[in-house]
């Protein structure tokens, strides 16, 4: 029994570990599927010799080009606060908006309607709206795009809460966990899936919606920048500019969040 | 929940369900599970509620416990009321949690005990799993867990919900020795869940038998054997033939 206590009495630590092995196969794996498709790219370029079609090459250059006169980070960086703020925004507003769907359920009949009307409003329609309303300024931007990605957040939430586990709670009232710890060690690990999942999904429709926003009425931004390459019908900077930005959108998966999704998900089996 | 007169602080639980029902649901009528239910359980005793499945015990001792307070009457669980533990029939543990953060979670912050965790888990025989997450383990080693949570309070009153239903034999059998082992260890008033008649026999000091259709308690035995005759297979089923047949 000794040698077994002297070993956990400090710091007890889970017995599983993600190791670096999954994180590099993963990695091989992008990257190869990555590679294939330039490749596929360059080929068909080189064969129909198109001015609509540049090559990875070309687009590439471009890509140095703009880094260097300071447009790409100028514009890049526009997107990736809005996304941020509209993401932080529809993460809090949706979640709080799904925890309180889920648990009280005559709130849950009556806003059920509000909340489909919501999910079916086309993109384009609360952005023209908000413009109008709210002036051509970012704070009507933030809104419009929070406006589409709330409901969705809340939905994924409400189906979280539904599924709260009764024993579990009973077992924290038994034991007097009290609210914190219920909160911390009880509630939040049995949300984190779905809190995860509306992450995921979030950021990628977020930051699709800040380009439209951008295109229709700001002054700065990816979404900007690409609507005055569309009227020049400039193929080569519309491609420089979405893969730099898909690039980015990716390495945010691909470091913070799939790293996330897994560490919550340690002790599944 | 209020306290019965003349309660003494002398840890007596007093226990007085006058009635409780299940609402109908679908086609089903209103049904009266429990009706004028009512004992006293001695401080230090191990009692067993008894009785096929559908007769109301565990009911009962979800309304003793406080969590179904929906019932006409009165609980007293006495000046220990505080130190109550609930040991579930599923081992209700946090699968996101290591055993030890599992155990740890129900000592307040700073608590001693926190350092004696290792040697309950120890005592249970999961010393090579402490920081393995419960569904790693087996349903038994989980069981054996929920009971080191639920022992490492030293609780003075330990409410049992059948612990050890749906286990293989020689496991129940090794955690009914652990059971009483601990008991020994730390004397508790113990109000223990069954339908299995050898196992009351075996733990019991006392057994309470419910009987479905009859909603109320239909005997109340005292059981006279000491613990080398409770680890006797004869003398149990002796004993359990003496009581259960009257």
């Amino acid at each position: 029994m000794a040698p077994v206590s002297t070993r956990i009495s400090s710091a007890p630590r889970p017995l599983r570990a993600f190791g670096s092995n999954s994180t590099i196969e993963r990695f091989a794996w992008m990257a190869g599927s990555l590679i294939v498709f330039g490749l596929f790219w360059q080929v068909l370029a080189d064969i129909l010799q198109n001015r609509y079609l540049p090559t990875p090459v070309a687009v590439f250059e471009v890509m140095l080009r703009e880094a260097r006169n300071g447009d790409l980070w100028k514009h890049t960086s526009a997107t990736l606060w809005r996304v941020a703020v509209a993401f932080v925004i529809s993460m809090f507003i949706g979640t709080a908006i799904g925890l309180a769907l889920g648990k009280y359920k005559t709130a849950d009949k009556f806003f059920d309607a509000w909340l489909i009307l919501f999910l079916n409003l086309p993109a384009l329609v609360t952005i023209t709206l908000c413009y109008i309303w709210f002036g051509l300024n970012d704070t009507a931007a933030i809104t419009a795009v929070a406006l589409n990605k709330i409901p969705n957040v809340a939905v994924n939430m409400r189906e979280g809460t539904r599924s709260l586990s009764k024993d579990l709670s009973e077992m924290a009232v038994m034991y007097r966990f009290g609210r914190w710890k219920t909160l911390r060690h009880v509630t939040v690990p049995q949300l984190a899936p779905f809190l995860a999942a509306a992450a995921r999904s979030g950021l990628s429709l977020v930051w699709k919606i800040v380009l439209v926003v951008e295109a229709f009425g700001r002054s700065n931004g990816v979404g900007y920048r690409l609507a005055i390459a569309f009227q020049e019908f400039d193929v080569v900077t519309i491609l420089a500019y979405a893969l730099t930005f898909i690039f980015i959108v990716q390495l945010i998966e691909f470091v913070v969040l799939q790293p996330l999704q897994a560490r919550v998900n340690a002790w599944r089996r | 929940m209020a306290p019965l007169n003349g309660a003494k602080a002398d840890g007596t639980i007093r226990v007085s369900v006058k009635r409780k029902m299940f609402p109908a649901v679908g086609d089903r009528e209103p049904q009266l599970v429990l009706r004028d239910v009512e004992f006293e359980v001695a401080p230090r005793s191990f009692l067993v509620v008894t009785g096929p499945s559908g007769c109301g015990k565990s009911t009962l001792l979800n309304i003793i416990a406080g969590l179904d307070t929906d019932y006409e009457g009165a609980i007293d669980l006495g000046p220990a009321k505080d130190q109550m533990t609930f040991i579930f029939q599923t081992p209700r543990l946090l699968p996101w949690r290591t055993l030890y953060e599992n155990i740890a979670l129900v000592l307040p912050k700073g608590d001693p005990r926190h350092a004696e965790i290792p040697a309950m888990l120890e005592r249970v025989g999961l010393g090579q799993a402490v920081n393995a997450y419960p569904e790693m383990l087996s349903l038994g080693m989980q069981r054996r867990a929920a009971l080191a949570r639920g022992f490492i309070l030293e609780p003075e009153i330990l409410l049992m919900d059948e612990p050890f239903v749906s286990l293989d034999d020689p496991t129940a059998a090794s955690l009914r020795e652990l059971l009483m082992e601990l008991w020994h260890g730390h004397p508790t008033t113990v109000i223990f869940v069954t339908h299995d008649r050898s196992e009351a026999i075996q733990l019991g000091t006392r057994i309470l038998r419910l009987a479905p259709g009859k909603a109320s308690v239909v005997q109340d035995a005292v059981v006279n054997l000491t613990d080398t005759q409770r680890r006797d297979r004869t003398a149990v089923l002796a004993e359990q033939n003496r009581i259960f047949s009257s």
